[in-house]
């Protein structure tokens, strides 16, 4: 993962390092002398995460990075250090974790983007639907799963839910695209009730008995 | 002078031969196991008789004797007010919650106290859940210490994945009234996954079902490359083999006292059942029926049972536990077909009904080539050697429970949902309610229920000094951090005057300071040459790191000091070694003043370099390689 600075460094980005005083790039994990950990910083949780800013984000690669960073900065690493080694370790992974849950759940990573924007989406209120089309859909979708029976049935309902999930993902990862923000704003409205939706009709289809292998 | 640099994460740590050893410690609720691991296999530490499994049963003796593991459990039956049992159960807990619990305790409340951590009279003594955990883990430590043949003063211990914040802390007071340091609380079936998919090299989701004597777990884990990454968790901190053996023992209770004609049933009727139970428990594990008999005041009865009765008796916890298997999976996101293997945990999962049960929720038959009452010790020593030594796995674990304020009306405003992974800090921002209002009471719970009464209360703390302001116009941003360990702090400010206030979570049934230091007075005379000792390697630990990183500054840029500052330099530096060498905290941290003094001018002259070299661009690609990359 690559932190390099695109423009050449300011005075202001470098800063003295706690253990050995020397300088140190301000979001650097590591001291480059004396190779102290550091305090983690203000970033936004893609430069964190050495993610892109974009709504599509590889999974793999988040995963990975997300890994390789707590291999490094998680407090398992730093048992039997200083104190403030341990408290350094422990804000830095905390950072990290708070980053990749964000980024790794497509409803928070989009209300995180229209922030970063300077807009609100509330994700996690219970805001009535403004929007009609959707409340009708939701309604139909709830009724549709209260009446299936059969797991067929049920397979079909969620099999519908998780598809509709992936075309507001589509959208919104288009509405970024183009920097369409009223747009991606209302597909993340539009994205929260969705997915409680799936998650309804996934846990139906969890409590199936299932035949043993 | 030479110095050795070592990449981050890979220094060796301080004076590790001077120390005891690090072991894994399951401290369970009817049993306990103690294993170690250095560099071949783990190993579980048994006693003569080859036996691993230590009762977590205490007897306290006339003579004032404590007698820990199998010799106390027999004592049960003769002395059965001088025993004590399944104490895990009690853990964190306050009053209230055991009167909830009343009747299917085998404990003898202290009733005496109200409100605070709950006591238990045992013969003629009063004790806390915390001093009996630490009675049981100090024969263990000594077992250790026995196979080991060196002194133990370090371990991972385990905790059920569904411990509360209270019941951890009540945990690691128990370890150091033990004279143990906590390396790290870990999780059972956490500490389980790693000890599974270490030796199986397993990848992918894997499931945790973890029904042991008093607790149920599950948590779903992703394993990976050395990775152990928990997905969700759930449980239940009440639910357990115990409860089966209670369902079998009011079964041939309900018998008795039909075929007797009796009205009510005596204490020692009900210990009687309670053994009789225990045994038809695990004889029906094998067998379809058997026959089993309760004798007391020399009246006998016979009572048989069959599997499907037993069954039928237990179904409706294992249903629970099914239940709880779902909703573990729905956090997850999970469907029963991505998981690829189901560990089982807990002496409770021998019960054939428990297996079908599990199998049928996931689709496939769980994994049976491991030792389920081994697994969690073996796993803790794992982990506990990474601590030590170092290792390249990695444990990522989550929030068992959400933790919350409460709010006008009674009402639990979340601020760290569960399954969140740790160690995490989260913040939510509060206001006053009346105009004026110049403190605020701060409520903080765990569970899921939306009425705070509902919940576990872990602490109330006070934010005073909040400046007169109208009804609403305070912002009190109210920030809770778990650490690595599960435990809370929670800490408030008010964001408009920066009036702050922070407490590390005493649970609202855990001991006090003052309780704490009492007992440590009082059980060990060691424990304050213990603590002395502990801040000493704390300080002489922060010194080297002062040296190395003194060390690492003068490798670089040496040629910014004259021969005379040179000298002055390794001077302070000698001294730091010198007083590290000796006992005195205090000449140690003088020293490493003098080091920090006869370094300053050094450190300014670094930073001018640093900045100037920036600002010309030369070494831009050397720091940029340098970042961590």
């Amino acid at each position: 993962m690559s932190h390099e600075p695109n423009s050449p460094i300011e005075r202001g980005a470098l800063s003295p390092c706690w253990s050995c005083k020397g300088p140190v790039i301000q979001r650097a994990l590591f001291c480059s002398t004396c190779a102290a950990v550091q305090g983690p910083g203000v970033v936004d949780h893609f430069t964190r995460l050495g993610m892109p800013r974009s709504f599509d984000v590889d999974m793999v690669t988040l995963d990975h990075n997300y890994f390789d960073l707590q291999r490094r900065l998680h407090p398992d690493r730093f048992s039997g250090r200083t104190a403030r080694e341990r408290a350094l370790s422990q804000s830095q992974a905390v950072a990290v974790n708070d980053a990749y849950e964000t980024l790794k759940d497509p409803l928070k990573r989009a209300a995180y983007m229209l922030s970063l924007e300077g807009r609100k989406v509330d994700i996690h209120g219970t805001a009535t639907i403004d929007d009609p089309e959707l409340l009708m859909e939701a309604m139909e979708m709830r009724e549709a799963l209260a009446e299936a029976e059969t797991r067929a049935a049920i397979d079909k309902v969620a099999a519908r839910a998780e598809a509709q999930v992936l075309t507001c993902q589509c959208a919104l990862s288009t509405a970024f695209g183009h920097r369409d923000l009223d747009r991606a704003g209302a597909l993340t409205t539009r994205l929260k009730y969705l997915g409680k939706l799936a998650e309804e009709a996934r846990a139906r289809k969890s409590r199936l008995i299932r035949p043993v292998a | 002078m030479m110095f050795d640099i070592y990449e981050p994460g890979e220094s060796p740590l301080p004076h590790q031969s001077d120390r005891g050893a690090a072991v894994g410690i399951d401290l369970g609720t009817t049993n306990s196991v103690v294993a170690v691991s250095t560099g071949d296999k783990p190993e579980v530490l048994r006693d003569e008789d080859g036996e691993g499994l230590v009762p977590s049963v205490a007897y306290y003796a006339e003579d004032g004797a404590v007698v820990v593991g199998a010799k106390a459990r027999r004592a049960l039956l003769d002395h059965p007010d001088r025993v004590v049992a399944s104490v895990k159960r009690l853990m964190g807990r306050g009053v209230g919650d055991v009167k909830a619990l009343a009747g299917t305790l085998p404990f003898t409340l202290d009733q005496a106290a109200e409100g605070g951590m709950v006591r238990l009279r045992v013969g003629e003594r009063v004790l806390t859940p915390v001093e009996v955990s630490a009675d049981i883990l100090r024969a263990i430590k000594a077992r250790a210490e026995a196979a080991l043949g060196k002194p133990v003063d370090r371990a991972v211990i385990t905790v059920p994945a569904y411990f509360d914040d209270g019941a951890r802390a009540a945990t690691k007071d128990a370890a150091r009234l033990a004279g143990i340091e906590v390396l790290r609380l870990v999780n059972e079936p956490t500490a389980a996954a790693m000890a599974y998919g270490l030796d199986n090299a397993a990848e992918g989701l894997y499931a945790v079902y973890d029904l042991g004597g008093g607790t149920f777990d599950i948590s779903l884990l992703r394993m990976e490359k050395g990775v152990f990454q928990v997905r969700a968790t759930g449980g239940d901190a009440a639910l357990g083999g115990d409860d089966f053996d209670h369902a079998i023992a009011e079964h041939f209770l309900a018998e008795r006292r039909i075929r007797l004609g009796e009205e009510t049933i005596t204490s020692a009727e009900a210990k009687q059942a309670l053994a009789a139970a225990r045994v038809a428990k695990e004889c029906l594990t094998s067998r379809s029926s058997g026959e089993w008999f309760i004798e007391v005041d020399g009246k006998p009865t016979r009572h048989s049972l069959d599997r499907d009765t037993f069954e039928a008796l237990i179904a409706p916890m294992v249903d629970r536990t099914v239940a709880l298997v779902q909703g573990v999976l729905d956090d997850a996101e999970a469907l029963p077909e991505d998981v690829k293997g189901v560990v089982l945990v807990g002496g409770s999962t021998r019960v054939p009904l428990v297996r079908r049960r599990v199998a049928e929720a996931f689709g496939r038959e769980p994994l049976a080539n491991i030792n389920p009452d081994e697994v969690v010790a073996v796993g803790a020593a794992l982990q506990a050697e990474a601590l030590t030594a170092g290792s390249d796995t990695l444990l990522l674990d989550v929030t068992p429970l959400s933790l919350g304020i409460e709010t006008m009306g009674g009402i639990v405003e979340k601020v760290i949902p569960r399954n969140q992974p740790i160690p995490v800090a989260l913040g939510q921002e509060f206001t006053t309610y009346q105009d004026g209002q110049s403190a605020m009471m701060m409520h903080v719970v765990q569970g899921e229920r939306e009425m705070a009464d509902q919940c576990r209360s872990l602490a109330r703390f006070v934010l005073s000094g909040i400046p007169a302001m109208a009804a609403g116009a305070a912002r009190i941003r109210v920030t809770f951090a778990v650490d690595a360990d599960g435990l809370l702090t929670v800490s408030a400010r008010e964001q408009t005057t920066g009036v702050e206030q922070e407490v590390s979570v005493k649970p609202s049934y855990g001991l006090t300071e003052d309780e704490m230091a009492s007992m440590l007075r009082d059980s060990m005379a060691h424990a304050r040459e213990d603590m002395t000792l502990r801040v000493l390697t704390e300080s002489r630990v922060e010194a080297r790191r002062s040296v190395l990183a003194v060390g690492s500054a003068l490798k670089v840029d040496h040629d910014l000091l004259s021969p005379e500052e040179r000298r002055a330099i390794d001077a302070a530096i000698a001294a730091v070694e010198a007083a590290c060498q000796g006992t005195d905290r205090e000449a140690i941290q003088a020293a490493v003043d003098g080091l920090e003094d006869a370094t300053k001018d050094f450190a300014e002259r670094r930073m001018d370099r640093g900045i100037r070299s920036a600002l010309s661009g030369v070494s831009v690609d050397t720091l940029g390689d340098k970042l961590g990359s």
